[in-house]
C-alpha cells in the first residue's frame, strides 16, 4: 500500500489528537524508508516515492524538537517485514504487558509529572506485571502503592491532576473501579466543564477487564458499557502489543482523561514492535484486514475471535473487512463510515453485554449516520446478559465464539 | 416620627462636614499594623497534639479587614437569598451566613499558594480567595461572565490562580481530591498545604477515612477541616454520628477543636495546622460553627431546629458582632464608621448584583466547549461524530 500524505486540514477525524500526533488520515507504511529529516517545527515523514513532504499546518506543529516519531505506522505483522524493509532498526519482540510497561516507562522518563498509583503497582510489580521494575527505577513517590480504597486513590489522582501532575491510575481489575465511579464520573469527566475550562484532568485510568479464564462473575466485568455515557472522558481499548504501547503513550500525553481498557487474556500476546518511538492516535480505528463483502467491527479480545472466523470465511469465499475500532468513545465514524459505504453490511462483534453495551451504541450510531448505505440491518453479536458463570463450558457460551461469527456473516451476506 | 424628621434634617445639615471628615482620612488607629494580642474566648481542645496558645497576634488593620470581609460575605449571601426567591438563581443554593469567620480566619493564616477545596457551600470561600462579587453573582445567575462561564452554578465555583479548587456537589467527594492536591504539593516540593473542608455530614463518609489513611501514611500536607454546623441537612449530629468528636475521629491523626465563630481563633488554629502539616503530616481541625439559613434555599431550616436556637446563636455567637465589639472596645473604629462601612458594602453588593443581572447568558455554542481540552484550531464533533459540530478556539 502506498503511503499517501494529505494536508493537515483534510478529513474530519482527529478532533482530539494528542498534541504531537498526526491526523488519522495519514498512513505511513512501515516498510518505506527515509523518515529522516527532523525539523524543529514539523513532523516529516517519508512517502512512497521518496519525496519528503512536511505537514505544515499550524494545528499540528510539534513545538519542541522530538526524537523521531512515527505516528500511525501500521503494525509490523509477519507479512510486512520484508528483508528490504525499514532503514530503521528492525524492531523487537515482546509481550503485550511488556509493551505497556515500555510505553509507561518511556513516558515517565520523558515527563517527570507522570506518576503511577494503584494497588500493588510498586514493590509487587503490578498484578499483571505492567509496572514491573518501575518502582526501583523511579522511586516510591512516582510509583505509589496505595491501600485498597479505589474511591480515595482515584479521587487523589484526579486532585493531583488538577494541579498539573499526570497520574496513571491502575485499577487492579476494571470491575473494582465501580467503587470509584463517583470520582470518575463527577470529578474526572466533569471538572473541566464545570470549572469553565480552568482545570484539566490529564489522568489515565487503566486496568484489565473482560472475561478471563473462569475468574467468576465479579472479576469478569466489562466496564466500558458503564463508562461510555460519562461526558468528558475518552475511552480506548488496546488489543495488540503495538497499539497497547501506542495508546498508552497517547493517553498519557493527552490533556483529557482517558480510560484505557486492557484485557486479562491478552497480556501474553507476542508481537514485534518498532524500536523507534511512536504513538497511536487515540480517536482512530485500526484496519486489521481490508475486504469487500462485509464490515466486521470489533475491539479487544474479540478481534482474535473475528480473525479466527475470518480464516474460515476466506476459505468459504467471503472477503470480510475487519476493523478494530480501538476508540470506544468517541467512535471513529470516519473509518467506519468509509468501510460501510464500501461493503454495505455491518457485523459488530463485542464482548460487552447485549443490553446497553458498546455494540448497542455503535449500532445506533451507524444506523443514524449511514442508514442509506446499508443493504442489511446492522447485526451485533455480544455477550449474553448474564453474570459470567464459573463453569468453563458455561463461560464459553457467554461470549461470542468464532463459529457464531461465521454463521452471522453467512446470514448477512445472503 | 417628629423626632426622626428633626434628626434627619439636622443630619442633612451636618452631612457635608461629616463626609469631609470621613472619606479622605482615616484615623491612624484603624490602619495600624502594630500587633495587638487578643485572647480567644473559648480554649482549644486537642487530640494527640499540643493546643496552640489562646493569645492571638493580630493588628487593627487585620481586624478591620475581618469585619469588612465578613460583612461583605454576609451581605452577599443575603442578596443571594433574595435573588433565589426572585427566581433569578435556580437549582440548589447553599448559603454560608453564620460561618463567615471560617473563611476570613483561614485566609488570614495562609497564602494563595496554599490550596483550599470545599463542598457546595462555597460562595464565601470563593470571595475569601479573592473572587469578585460580580463573578459570583454572574455564576449564580448562569451568565457567561460567571467564574465558571455560567456552566457550573452555585456548587461549582473555582479560582485556579488563587488555588481555590472548588466547589463540589457530591458530599465528601472533595476529600480524596484534596488529598490529591496535597500529594501534588508534596511531589512538587511546594512547601504549601491544602485545606480540605467538609461538613459534619460528610464526616461519616468512608472516603474520608480512606483518604485520611493515605494522607497519614504518606505524610501529605493535608489539613482536614470539619465545618461542624451541627446539622447534616436535616439531621442533627447526635442523630447521625455515634462519636460527635469529629476532631478525634482521625484516631492516629492529631486533631484540634476550634470555636469556628471566632475569626481570630480560626486564624490561630489554621496557622498552627499549617506548621504542623508541613512537618508532621495531616491534622484534623473541627470548627464549631453554625449556619443561620437552612441547608439550602429549599430548606426552611426550622423543621429540625427551633427559631429560638437560631436567634440565640445569632445573639451570642455571631462572628460579625463579635468582631464589631472587638473593634469598638479596642477603639479601632467608631460605631458610625462601622455602620458607614456596612452601607458601603451594601452598595457594593447591590452594584455587583445589578451588573451581574445585565450580563449576557452563554450562547448555545458554549454547550460543547470545555468538554475536552482542544488542540489548536480543530473541529470537534459530538461523541458520535454527528452533524452538530463546533470549531474550537
Amino acid at each position: 500500500m502506498s503511503a499517501i500524505l494529505q494536508g493537515a486540514g483534510a478529513g474530519a477525524a482527529a478532533a482530539l489528537s494528542p498534541f504531537n500526533s498526526i491526523d488519522s488520515n495519514k498512513v505511513v507504511a512501515p516498510s518505506r524508508s527515509s523518515l529522516s529529516v527532523r525539523c524543529k517545527r514539523y513532523i516529516v515523514a517519508g512517502s512512497d516515492d521518496g519525496t519528503n513532504q512536511s505537514f505544515g499546518s499550524s494545528s499540528l506543529v510539534a513545538r519542541r524538537s522530538q526524537p523521531l516519531m512515527i505516528p500511525n505506522a501500521v503494525s509490523t505483522t509477519k507479512a510486512d517485514t520484508a528483508a528490504s524493509s525499514t532503514s530503521s532498526k528492525s524492531g523487537h519482540e515482546l509481550l503485550l504487558f511488556e509493551a505497556l510497561q515500555e510505553g509507561l516507562e518511556e513516558e515517565m522518563d520523558r515527563d517527570p509529572h507522570v506518576c503511577v498509583m494503584g494497588e500493588d503497582v510498586g514493590h509487587y510489580g503490578g498484578s499483571y506485571k505492567v509496572t514491573k521494575g518501575l518502582a526501583d527505577k523511579f522511586g516510591d513517590l512516582r510509583v505509589l502503592d496505595t491501600p485498597i480504597c479505589e474511591n480515595a486513590f482515584t479521587g487523589m489522582g484526579i486532585g493531583a491532576a488538577m494541579t498539573g501532575l499526570r497520574p496513571v491510575i491502575e485499577g487492579m481489575n476494571m470491575g473494582f473501579l465501580l467503587l470509584a465511579f463517583n470520582q470518575i464520573s463527577n470529578n474526572c469527566g466533569m471538572l473541566h466543564y464545570t470549572s469553565g475550562g480552568q482545570f484539566t484532568i490529564p489522568v489515565v485510568i487503566r486496568g484489565p477487564g473482560g472475561v478471563g479464564r473462569q475468574l467468576g462473575a465479579e472479576h469478569s466485568q466489562r466496564l466500558e458499557s458503564y463508562f461510555q455515557s460519562i461526558p468528558g472522558i475518552q475511552m480506548v481499548a488496546c488489543s495488540t502489543p503495538y497499539n497497547a504501547k501506542g495508546l498508552m503513550k497517547a493517553a498519557i500525553r493527552s490533556e483529557n482523561p482517558v480510560i484505557l481498557f486492557e484485557h486479562v487474556l491478552l497480556y501474553n500476546l507476542k508481537e514485534s514492535i518498532p524500536d523507534e518511538e511512536y504513538i497511536c492516535n487515540l480517536e482512530e480505528a485500526e484496519m486489521v484486514r481490508p475486504g469487500e463483502h462485509i464490515t466486521i467491527l470489533t475491539y479487544s479480545r474479540m478481534r482474535y475471535h473475528v480473525m479466527q472466523a475470518a480464516k474460515t470465511l476466506v476459505n468459504k469465499g467471503y472477503d470480510p473487512e475487519v476493523i478494530d475500532i480501538r476508540s470506544l468513545k468517541p467512535f471513529d465514524l470516519h473509518t467506519i463510515g468509509n468501510s460501510v459505504k464500501k461493503t454495505h453490511r455491518v457485523l459488530i462483534v463485542e464482548e460487552c453485554m447485549r443490553t446497553g453495551g458498546i455494540g448497542a451504541s455503535l449500532t445506533a450510531a451507524i444506523n443514524e449516520n449511514f442508514h442509506d448505505y446499508l443493504d442489511a440491518p446492522v447485526m451485533c453479536l455480544s455477550s449474553q446478559d448474564v453474570p459470567t458463570p464459573y463453569a468453563g463450558t458455561l463461560e464459553e457460551w457467554t461470549v461470542v465464539q468464532p463459529a457464531q461469527i461465521v454463521t452471522a456473516v453467512e446470514q448477512l451476506c445472503q | 416620627m417628629a423626632l426622626s424628621r428633626l434628626s434627619s434634617r439636622s443630619n442633612t445639615f451636618l452631612k457635608p462636614a461629616i463626609t469631609a471628615l470621613h472619606s479622605p482620612i482615616r484615623r491612624h488607629v484603624s490602619t495600624d499594623t502594630s500587633p495587638i494580642t487578643i485572647e480567644t474566648a473559648v480554649p482549644f481542645t486537642s487530640h494527640l497534639c499540643e493546643s496552640p496558645s489562646r493569645s492571638v497576634e493580630s493588628s487593627s488593620e487585620e481586624i478591620l479587614a475581618f469585619f469588612r470581609d465578613m460583612a461583605r460575605m454576609r451581605r452577599m449571601e443575603i442578596a443571594a437569598d433574595c435573588l433565589y426567591k426572585a427566581k433569578l438563581i435556580r437549582g440548589f443554593c447553599h448559603l454560608y451566613d453564620g460561618q463567615e469567620a471560617l473563611a476570613v480566619g483561614m485566609e488570614a493564616a495562609i497564602t494563595k499558594k496554599d490550596a483550599i477545596i470545599t463542598s457546595y457551600r462555597d460562595h464565601c470561600t470563593f470571595i475569601g480567595r479573592g473572587g469578585k462579587l460580580v463573578d459570583a453573582f454572574s455564576e449564580l445567575m448562569g451568565r457567561k461572565t460567571g467564574c465558571s462561564n455560567g456552566k457550573g452554578g452555585s456548587m461549582h465555583f473555582y479560582k485556579k490562580d488563587a488555588s481555590f479548587y472548588g466547589g463540589h456537589g457530591i458530599v465528601g467527594a472533595q476529600i480524596p481530591l484534596g488529598c490529591g492536591l496535597a500529594f501534588a504539593q508534596k511531589y512538587n516540593k511546594d512547601e504549601a498545604v491544602t485545606f480540605v473542608l467538609y461538613g459534619d455530614g460528610a464526616a461519616n463518609q468512608g472516603q474520608l477515612f480512606e483518604a485520611l489513611n493515605i494522607a497519614a501514611l504518606w505524610d501529605l500536607p493535608a489539613i482536614l477541616v470539619c465545618e461542624n454546623n451541627h446539622y447534616g441537612m436535616g439531621t442533627a449530629t447526635w442523630r447521625s454520628a455515634k462519636s460527635p468528636a469529629y476532631f478525634k475521629r482521625g484516631d492516629y491523626v492529631p486533631g484540634l477543636k476550634v470555636d469556628g465563630m471566632d475569626a481570630l481563633a480560626v486564624k490561630q488554629a489554621c496557622k498552627f495546622a499549617k506548621e504542623h502539616a508541613l512537618k508532621n503530616g495531616p491534622i484534623i481541625l473541627e470548627m464549631d460553627t453554625y449556619r443561620y439559613h437552612g441547608h439550602s434555599m429549599s430548606d426552611p431550616g426550622s423543621t429540625y431546629r427551633t427559631r429560638d436556637e437560631i436567634s440565640g446563636v445569632r445573639e451570642v455567637r455571631d462572628p460579625i458582632e463579635r468582631v464589631r465589639k472587638l473593634l469598638l472596645s479596642h477603639d479601632i473604629a467608631t460605631e458610625k464608621e462601622l455602620k458607614d462601612m456596612e452601607k458601603e458594602i451594601r452598595k457594593e453588593v447591590d452594584d455587583a448584583v445589578a451588573q451581574a443581572k445585565e450580563s449576557p447568558v452563554p450562547d448555545s455554542s458554549e454547550l460543547f466547549t470545555n468538554m475536552y481540552v482542544k488542540d489548536c484550531g480543530v473541529e470537534s464533533f459530538g461523541a458520535d461524530r454527528k452533524a452538530l459540530k463546533v470549531t474550537l478556539p
